[in-house]
């Protein structure tokens, strides 16, 4: 009773402080951002040059530790987070999260491939699908005006919220007969699990379903500039019926070839700034790996929960914006 | 029974891991550069926090900034050069796809060719530029 009731303190105080934290940076730009998009020639700078690739140094940081105890992708908090509360336009929050998104999958991928729990032959149809339909999602997303997007943005953040709440996940999913594509495709594999000591053999079905997914899926990446590993890893696990370990590492390395075609489009069209990525990327990366470390000596529920909370209020902030209210 | 990871597997995570790290340290250290000022910037630095507010075509049309490959012509820019390592972590993923194929060919595994194919064939047209560049 009593360790329940610390847990949600702990909660409730770790949100405050952070909600605290980023309403402050947020006050503080609220009127430097406007000022400085007016006018046609640039006002003297406000800041050294180095402050706010500080800012996002410290930032993707934090981020990484969370996104890896959360188990969520980093992408995911980047952009609802920095668009929402610090000064720069969500085009270049969109081309910088698909190259945190992108870089984060490209270190994890060949790890993950070597020991073969993400899967190639799972992941290159699947890829295909989403990587093209994340150039159509990345061409809506620049050409539609920016209070649509962070409209639609906000809208999206809530349901992966909505998501995360309620999403069960299933280690070793029932699949009796796989479907006749993935037979054709010869989509199965075995991989050893550890904590059982031996070798499970799996099979998918649904798998024409799960292909038109991951048409919604590319363009939301693209549009949005998220990683999709939200959105993968239910559709691969729960649809599909792969194991959680095999859709987690598999999500993780079809991020590289979904975002790759994305992060083009935003790249080509202006919308990446290396002042922006490089600290992002960095400061994720070395994030993710102390993360790591942590993670054997925190409770991932507490934070799992206290990250929902915090998507929740940038979802919500978005939204807001969006709408021309926040 | 044996685990799983595939030839084409090892292969594809062969040459990731290796681009991966070229490719990060090429991040690192182009924008050492660019920071430090070695090259000189086409935005001066303490200017560039004046343009990331604004919506990537008001951006490209104050600054005269060209989007697409044009950072290529323009590398004795500090910022510029930092361009390089991000395109080449872009295109790795298409490095991978071309030296799995001939693999996949030789397994005659036909599917899993065109497949792997067409993504190629996508993500370059991506990369290309030719569905438009310049922002909204």
């Amino acid at each position: 009773m009593l360790s329940t009731k610390l847990k949600f303190s702990y909660v409730i105080i770790s949100t405050i402080a952070f909600l605290i934290l980023f309403m402050d940076i947020s006050t503080v730009f609220a009127t430097t951002a406007e000022a400085a998009v007016e006018p046609a020639v640039p006002e003297v700078a406000q800041h050294v040059w180095w402050y706010w690739p500080l800012i996002l140094l410290i930032l993707s940081f934090v981020l990484g530790i969370f996104a890896v105890l959360a188990g969520v992708g980093g992408g995911v908090l980047y952009v609802p987070i920095v668009s929402g509360f610090l000064p720069f336009h969500l085009d270049f929050v969109r081309g910088a999260g698909l190259i945190v998104a992108l870089a984060g999958a490209l270190a994890a991928g060949p790890g993950l491939l070597r020991k073969g729990m993400a899967d190639l032959r799972l992941a290159i149809p699947m890829a295909l699908i989403a990587s093209t339909c994340a150039i159509g999602g990345a061409m809506i997303g620049l050409a539609l005006p920016t209070n649509v997007v962070q409209t639609l943005l906000g809208a999206t953040i809530l349901g992966i919220v909505a998501i995360m709440l309620k999403a069960k996940k299933s280690e070793f999913p029932n699949v009796p007969k796989p479907d006749a594509l993935s037979q054709s495709l010869r989509i199965m594999g075995v991989y050893h699990e550890p904590t059982l000591g031996k070798d499970i053999k799996w099979q998918i079905h649904r798998t024409p379903m799960g292909l038109g997914l991951f048409v919604i899926i590319g363009v939301m990446a693209g549009m949005f500039g998220l990683g999709a590993g939200w959105a993968n890893v239910p559709v691969l696990n729960l649809l599909l019926g792969a194991p959680i370990k095999i859709s987690v590492a598999t999500s993780k390395f079809l991020l590289s070839i979904t975002d790759t075609s994305a992060a083009w489009i935003y790249m080509n069209n202006g919308a990446v700034l290396p002042l922006m990525v490089v600290p992002s990327v960095v400061g994720i990366m070395l994030g993710s790996f102390i993360g790591v470390k942590v993670l054997t000596v925190t409770k991932p529920a507490v934070i799992r929960i206290l990250v929902i909370v915090v998507l929740g209020v940038a979802g919500l902030k978005a939204l807001l914006k969006g709408l021309g209210i926040g | 029974m044996a685990q799983q990871a595939t030839e084409e597997q090892i292969l594809y995570a062969n040459i990731l891991n290796k681009g991966m790290l070229v490719g990060l340290i090429g991040l690192v250290v182009t924008f050492i550069i660019y920071g430090a000022g070695i090259l000189k910037p086409v935005i001066p630095l303490e200017q560039v926090q004046n343009y990331w507010v604004m919506p990537v075509g008001d951006y490209l049309e104050q600054t005269g900034i060209q989007a697409g490959w044009a950072w290529l012509g323009n590398m004795k820019y500090g910022d510029m050069l930092n361009f390089l390592p991000i395109a080449f972590l872009s295109l790795l993923t298409i490095v991978c796809y071309l030296a799995i194929i001939p693999g996949l060919v030789r397994k005659k595994d036909t599917a899993y060719v065109v497949l792997a194919v067409v993504e190629v064939i996508v993500l370059a047209v991506a990369a290309s530029g030719i569905l438009g560049s310049g922002g909204h």
